[in-house]
């Protein structure tokens, strides 16, 4: 540890970067989220070269870097592939109050996983392979809350 | 092709709340590495800044410390992301000609800010930043993956915490010296399941220089005791969305690493020590079942067995590793000093005997998005 503080008195400032932005969603996204807020319909588009189906859907496939203009409409079902039930408290950060759970879904149709909170189960009761499905948001917005969770199917 | 060699290094101790000022940091490590080397700053021709302006909290933050690290005058660089990914930059710069001396300086402070906040926003604000996600709940998702697909139990992770805290005791420089029992980590309190708190890193501050020089220079300035060689180096990055990938496979790594063997014309076997990126339990295993220590889900069974303990077959993070100091910026560049130290023999209690060859590596983006493999030797 500093020695020098044994001779000068240290001064600490404090400080906060709040800085607004306004992010285009781009032509992909801006469809995804369009049929979620307007029909509560989770969407995929698939490589027309590999054949895999991404959710979120993308401009281009990350394997074969085709453009994906084929676009598949999801059940809205699918398998958790894996989980953390949140502890440790970030205000600020997180949006939810500890226990919580995050979770990866990869979703009946397509090939990549979601990340989104599940909830709907006691958090020790969670476990993957679970199958679960999304509950869409009463009010939808168009952005990625629009799916509220995915919760397991009785 | 021309060599690169390693001719100096320098480190601040690992502390947290370190009451320097990131430019005070970064003097002391730039001081320390010319010492080391033996040259001054003028035998410098060419710098490679690392640092992330989050962190900083300003914009181009590697620009505001560009007086510390001795660039006015000079031709710089700068990298946003791990320190091996600098070393890579500068060794790059040697090998195209232009270059004879380069300094590569990494810092970081991890605990003037928000680990949490700062690390949720390296996810997708289009997609799923909302979501609130961070560095440790990442992890722990790829965590809870890589158990479960190798049915691999908490208490076969938690000894890595054991083994790197332990090794911390032998090293000054580490923040986390412990002498704890696997009772004691999953004793500790669950940051997000399946990791607990001593299954974590903890924010660190501090700062890492090394130089690096052509083979022509390297002779002319330094001598054989001081000098160690990068003999192969390899990067590789995974997609970045978290679902896009099989969060418990290895690709990127073990592409990487496949570049990096291949360029030194050695094989795992061949390596006599390993600082790999510890920044939870769980990942110091992955990894090195990436590197090709052992098979993909053995690595649990291979620390139970003791072999990469500090008497081990390979000792992997003697110097206590991420777990016990994780400044990130520089933690990569921390791993490669090491390996520096080791190989000169100047690693004091810690010493690897006869070590030859080592193995040093990086990883960059959440969940080891991007992986840089260092190999270096006497």
């Amino acid at each position: 540890m500093a020695d020098w503080k044994d001779e000068v008195e240290e001064i600490v400032f404090d400080g906060k970067i709040c800085v607004p932005y306004s992010w285009t969603v781009g032509s992909t996204l801006s469809k995804w989220y369009g049929m979620m807020r307007d029909n509560a319909e989770i969407w995929a588009n698939r490589c027309p070269s590999c054949e895999m189906v991404f959710v979120p859907p993308r401009k281009k496939c990350i394997y074969c870097y085709k453009d994906m203009n084929d676009w598949v409409k999801l059940a809205g079902t699918g398998v958790l592939e894996t989980y953390t039930v949140v502890q440790h408290p970030e205000p600020g950060v997180y949006p939810k109050e500890p226990p919580f759970v995050y979770g990866i879904v990869k979703m009946d149709g397509a090939d990549t996983g979601l990340v989104h909170f599940i909830e709907g189960v006691e958090p020790d009761k969670v476990k993957s392979g679970m199958r679960v499905e999304a509950v869409m948001s009463k009010e939808r917005e168009g952005n990625f809350m629009d799916i509220e969770c995915f919760r397991p199917i009785e | 092709m021309d060599r690169v060699a390693v001719i100096g290094v320098g480190q601040t101790k690992y502390e947290k709340g370190k009451r320097e000022t990131f430019s005070e940091l970064v003097y002391e490590v730039v001081t320390r590495a010319l010492e080391d080397a033996g040259i001054t700053i003028d035998d410098v021709d060419n710098i490679v800044s690392v640092s992330s302006d989050f962190w900083d909290g300003r914009t181009i933050s590697s620009m505001a410390i560009q007086d510390a690290v001795g660039a006015f005058g000079k031709d710089i660089t700068t990298v946003e992301g791990d320190g091996t990914f600098g070393a890579m930059y500068g060794a790059m710069r040697i090998l195209s000609g232009n270059f004879g001396v380069g300094l590569i300086v990494a810092h970081h402070k991890g605990t003037e800010s928000s680990m949490s906040g700062i690390t949720n926003t390296s996810f997708d604000p289009l997609v799923e930043r909302r979501l609130g996600l961070d560095a440790v709940t990442s992890a722990a998702l790829q965590a809870r993956r890589y158990m479960d697909r190798w049915g691999i139990l908490e208490e076969q992770i938690a000894p890595v915490s054991v083994k790197n805290h332990g090794n911390a005791k032998r090293n000054p420089l580490a923040m986390l010296p412990m002498d704890i029992t696997v009772e004691d980590v999953m004793n500790s309190p669950m940051i997000s399941t399946p990791l607990k708190k001593l299954d974590c890193s903890a924010p660190t501050d501090g700062a890492c220089a090394l130089i690096l020089a052509a083979q022509h220079e390297a002779k002319q300035l330094s001598t054989h005791d001081k000098r160690v060689w990068l003999n192969g180096v390899g990067h590789c990055s995974d997609a970045f969305h978290l679902g896009d990938r099989d969060l418990s496979d290895t690709r990127a790594l073990k592409e990487a690493a496949r570049t990096a063997y291949a360029m030194a014309g050695l094989e795992p076997s061949d390596i006599d020590l390993a600082e790999v990126y510890d920044a939870f339990t769980y990942m110091e295993l992955m990894w090195l079942e990436g590197l090709g220590f052992c098979d993909d889900g053995m690595g649990a069974e291979y620390l139970e067995r003791g072999v990469f303990d500090f008497g081990g077959k390979l000792p992997v993070n003697p110097s206590g590793g991420r777990l016990s100091a994780n400044p990130v910026q520089v933690a990569g560049l921390a791993c490669m000093a090491e390996c520096v130290l080791q190989l000169r023999e100047e690693a004091g209690e810690r010493q690897v005997e006869g070590a030859k060859t080592a193995l040093a590596h990086g990883i960059n983006g959440m969940c080891g998005q991007a992986h840089c493999v260092w190999i270096l030797g006497k």
